[in-house]
């Protein structure tokens, strides 16, 4: 995917929010959404079930305006975190220019986590994308629940980041986190992107 | 003044709104005087005009410790002047800084109504220009707007280069007071510097104010400043401060976060610009594309713009290699170090190849194997087989003078036929005649330099019949000036003339003295010794076998050419073939000699008596014996 249109001058950057179900994907872009000005806000377009589950995916638009000359957007995505729509998940991966993982801190849903990042490493391993050289940050979301019942950053970081990826823990429903983590995913796609603008 | 050492290069931060002025500054401090000058630099106040004016003076003096540089400013510039008048020091006044290898000068808009300064910097600005020593101002308007400026002083700025810095933008001034927080060792809460970089500023310098004014408050408040204090000391300076400001907190430091990374990303192109631009310079070849790039908003393809520079400049060197070699007057052309002139470069070696038409070579008959020595031409073929040793070093230019039918041409083409065999020796052979046809027909065409690029390159010129150059004034010149080039860069000449270069009429004395320089060799009537091995060559016997008689008659006639042999043994031949015969002594007689009776009996006698050859009209060689070996056969009445 072109990143960086220099005749039009336009940067676009496709970020894909990835995870379990119940992870809080959607409520990460729903803060954000909320914290959009009126005059740059987009639509956000978000498909849910019955159940309120995200049943194809989330999208963000975001348009940072005119940054040293080039427009540009951020397109946010989610996956359904659900199991069984795995090929909705690869459609969304598609073309995607950096993933945020949101975990849940939830320590009895460890498996889940564990197995969300199995299905990430095959579809992206299945779409040709090479998994040491895409950005890819984890968020531990839930970590205001009680201690008791969840697991420790350090934890999750044993168990899901054996690749040492940038790791925040966040509070989606209040947003601690969420800015930190966006911004830290942004950083990563760009920097990619300036190394290879430079060939 | 002195040059403060904290104004240096590396504390000035640069952003897109000083980059051309940076570069531009580098450029001419690592190599003053040959680049831009005058460099002339202009910003509102308090945007860094003094410290990039300083970092010049810094660096080039890091650079080269030798180097005199002076900084001041006008007014200083103008004290200096009235006290050296005052003091009748005007002179030296004038010196000190007309020998300054770099002359940095600041405020220069206080040149406004100063006609007698505007003059005396003028005559500077132009005297150290012609020594190729840097001038560097900078002044807080551009040229034009600076009142009653000497519009030669204003044509003086712009034939150097004219730079501006404009305000720095978000990025540049959160990267300036991120540096400053850095080297006061203070550390603020995240976001307070990102607001006050929000912040309504004229110039750098009130940024700093503001930052300083930060500084203070965060050391005597109890706990460290957030942005709302930030908003509270700038007041009303925060830009579109609305009251929703808190909701949209968040989003605008990830916006402002993210313009510094998409900055750096597609800014990427103009450090890569930069640095193709100081490359190429620093070897000599004009950027003047690059920069036009430079001073652009966003790149348009940067990088295919290099790309494109870098095979241009390829492509000249290319060119400039090969014009080189064929023309070593072509070298350092200044379109070869100008990728923007590549066309004319391309335009300028296809001329030179056009003058590459490969020129008359020498007829590959006529060789020494071919050529028969005598007593008559010993000399001049001796001279020949010198000067193909050594061609360039013994005999040159090696003129053999003869008249028509001895040989000259073809010995001057067995010379050419040798120095061919040499290695990599390009050599032009031909005739005065077509030498000035050729003049004729590059004129009309308008290719005369080509034409003299063909010329130019051979190692060796051999030109036949130089007589016929004869009041042909403009060939002779042509002639002249490339016998002094060829002469000076070592290459061989040989030219035939029909007589002694001095004895031509019409033919330029300058040239004369050239032709006569060398070695001047006669070729003579061909003696019986030639006359006898044409003889034995040409006569068509059976086998080898030739009748010695026949040799022995031929050889006596009378010939003053080589020609004229050959005439006569090819008429013996011919009757021989016709009457299927073999050719004896007796057919020749019947045959040359019948003709000679022939021609008694249509024409009348002369009155003298004697008679002349059938190949000469004008005078008779045989009232004279020159070579007498069998005395008994040969009188001179045996033709009657």
């Amino acid at each position: 995917m072109s990143l960086v249109n220099f005749t039009t001058r336009e940067i676009t950057c496709k970020i894909v929010y990835y995870g379990p179900g119940r992870s809080g994907k959607t409520t990460n872009l729903q803060y954000i959404y909320e914290r959009v000005p009126e005059d740059r806000k987009g639509r956000m377009v978000s498909l849910a079930t019955q159940t309120d589950r995200t049943l194809f995916f989330d999208f963000l638009p975001l348009e940072l305006g005119s940054i040293s000359g080039f427009k540009t957007r951020f397109q946010l995505y989610t996956v359904p975190g659900q199991v069984y729509y795995n090929a909705t998940r690869k459609l969304v991966l598609q073309g995607a220019d950096g993933v945020v993982f949101v975990a849940d801190s939830q320590a009895r849903q460890l498996d889940e986590n564990i197995e969300s990042m199995r299905n990430l490493h095959a579809n992206l391993l299945e779409q040709g994308v090479d998994v040491r050289t895409l950005p890819i940050v984890l968020q531990y979301n839930k970590q205001d629940l009680p201690r008791e019942l969840i697991l420790a950053p350090s934890e999750l970081d044993e168990a899901l980041n054996f690749r040492e990826w940038p790791s925040f823990s966040a509070e989606a429903l209040s947003g601690k986190g969420v800015f930190e983590t966006l911004k830290a995913i942004s950083e990563l796609v760009l920097k990619k992107l300036s190394g290879e603008g430079s060939r | 003044m002195e040059l403060n050492r904290q104004f240096s290069f590396d504390s000035f931060l640069v952003g897109p709104n000083n980059r051309l002025a940076v570069t531009a500054a580098r450029t001419v401090a690592e190599a003053p005087g040959s680049a831009y000058n005058p460099l002339f630099i202009y910003s509102a106040t308090g945007l860094g005009k003094t410290h990039l004016l300083m970092a010049v003076g810094l660096l080039a003096k890091d650079l080269n410790p030798d180097l005199n540089v002076e900084y001041l400013t006008l007014e200083e510039f103008v004290e200096a002047f009235h006290a050296a008048v005052a003091a009748g020091q005007s002179e030296a006044f004038r010196k000190r800084f007309s020998e300054a290898g770099l002359l940095l000068i600041d405020d220069v808009q206080f040149l406004t109504h100063r006609r007698e300064m505007q003059s005396e910097l003028l005559r500077l600005i132009k005297e150290l220009q012609a020594s190729n020593r840097q001038i560097v101002l900078a002044s807080d308007r551009p040229p034009a707007e600076i009142q009653n400026l000497d519009e030669r002083l204003i044509a003086g700025f712009a034939g150097g280069l004219i730079v501006d810095i404009g305000k720095p933008e978000f990025e540049t001034r959160l990267a300036i007071l991120r540096r400053r927080a850095q080297e006061r060792c203070v550390s603020f809460e995240p976001g307070v510097l990102e607001a006050l970089a929000e912040a309504e500023v004229a110039n750098v310098r009130e940024l700093i104010g503001l930052l300083n004014r930060l500084i203070a408050l965060q050391a005597v408040s109890d706990s460290p400043l957030g942005t709302e204090d930030v908003r509270e000391l700038l007041g009303d300076r925060v830009r579109a401060a609305e009251p929703a400001a808190a909701v949209r907190d968040e989003f605008s430091q990830f916006v402002s976060h993210i313009s510094a990374a998409v900055s750096q990303t597609v800014e990427a192109w103009r450090k890569r610009l930069g640095e193709a631009i100081l490359r190429w310079e620093a070897e000599g070849y004009k950027t003047a594309r690059l920069e036009a790039l430079l001073a652009e908003e966003a790149p348009l393809g940067a990088d295919q713009a290099i790309e494109r520079f870098e095979r241009d400049v390829a492509r000249l060197k290319e060119i400039e290699s090969e014009v080189t070699a064929l023309d070593r007057l072509a070298a350092g052309n200044a379109v070869f170090r100008d990728p923007d002139r590549l066309e004319e470069a391309e335009e300028l070696l296809k001329k030179i190849r056009e003058g590459l038409v490969p020129l008359p070579q020498p007829a590959p008959l006529w060789t020494f194997a071919e050529y028969l020595a005598g007593e008559c031409n010993k000399v001049a073929l001796g001279a020949a087989r010198a000067v193909c040793e050594a061609p360039g070093e013994r005999y040159n230019p090696l003129v053999l003078v003869g008249p028509a039918g001895v040989g000259k041409t073809h010995l001057m083409h067995a010379i050419g036929n040798a120095l061919l065999t040499l290695p990599g020796c390009e050599i032009g052979c031909l005739s005065a005649q077509e030498f000035v046809d050729d003049l004729v027909e590059a004129t009309e065409q308008n290719r005369v330099e080509a034409w003299r690029m063909r010329f130019r390159r051979v190692r060796a010129l051999l030109m036949d019949d130089v007589h016929l150059l004869a009041g042909k004034d403009r060939s002779q010149e042509e002639l002249f000036h490339l016998f002094n080039l060829l002469a000076g860069s070592g290459a061989q000449l040989v030219f035939t003339i029909n007589r002694p270069p001095a004895e031509v009429p019409g033919l330029d004395d300058r040239l004369v003295s050239r032709l006569e320089g060398g070695l001047v060799a006669s070729l003579g009537a061909p003696d019986r010794e030639l006359k006898a091995a044409l003889a034995r060559r040409h006569l068509k016997g059976p086998g080898s076998k030739i009748d010695d008689d026949l040799v022995d008659y031929l050889a006596s006639r009378p010939a003053d050419s080589v020609r004229a042999v050959l005439g006569m043994i090819q008429r013996v031949n011919s009757a021989a073939e016709a009457r299927g015969v073999e050719p004896t002594a007796a057919l020749a007689r019947e045959v040359l000699e019948g003709e000679i009776a022939r021609m008694r009996a249509t024409r009348p006698v002369p009155a003298s008596g004697i008679l002349a050859s059938p190949t000469s009209a004008v005078r008779s060689r045989e009232k004279f014996v020159w070579y007498w070996p069998d005395v008994a056969g040969r009188a001179i009445e045996e033709s009657f």
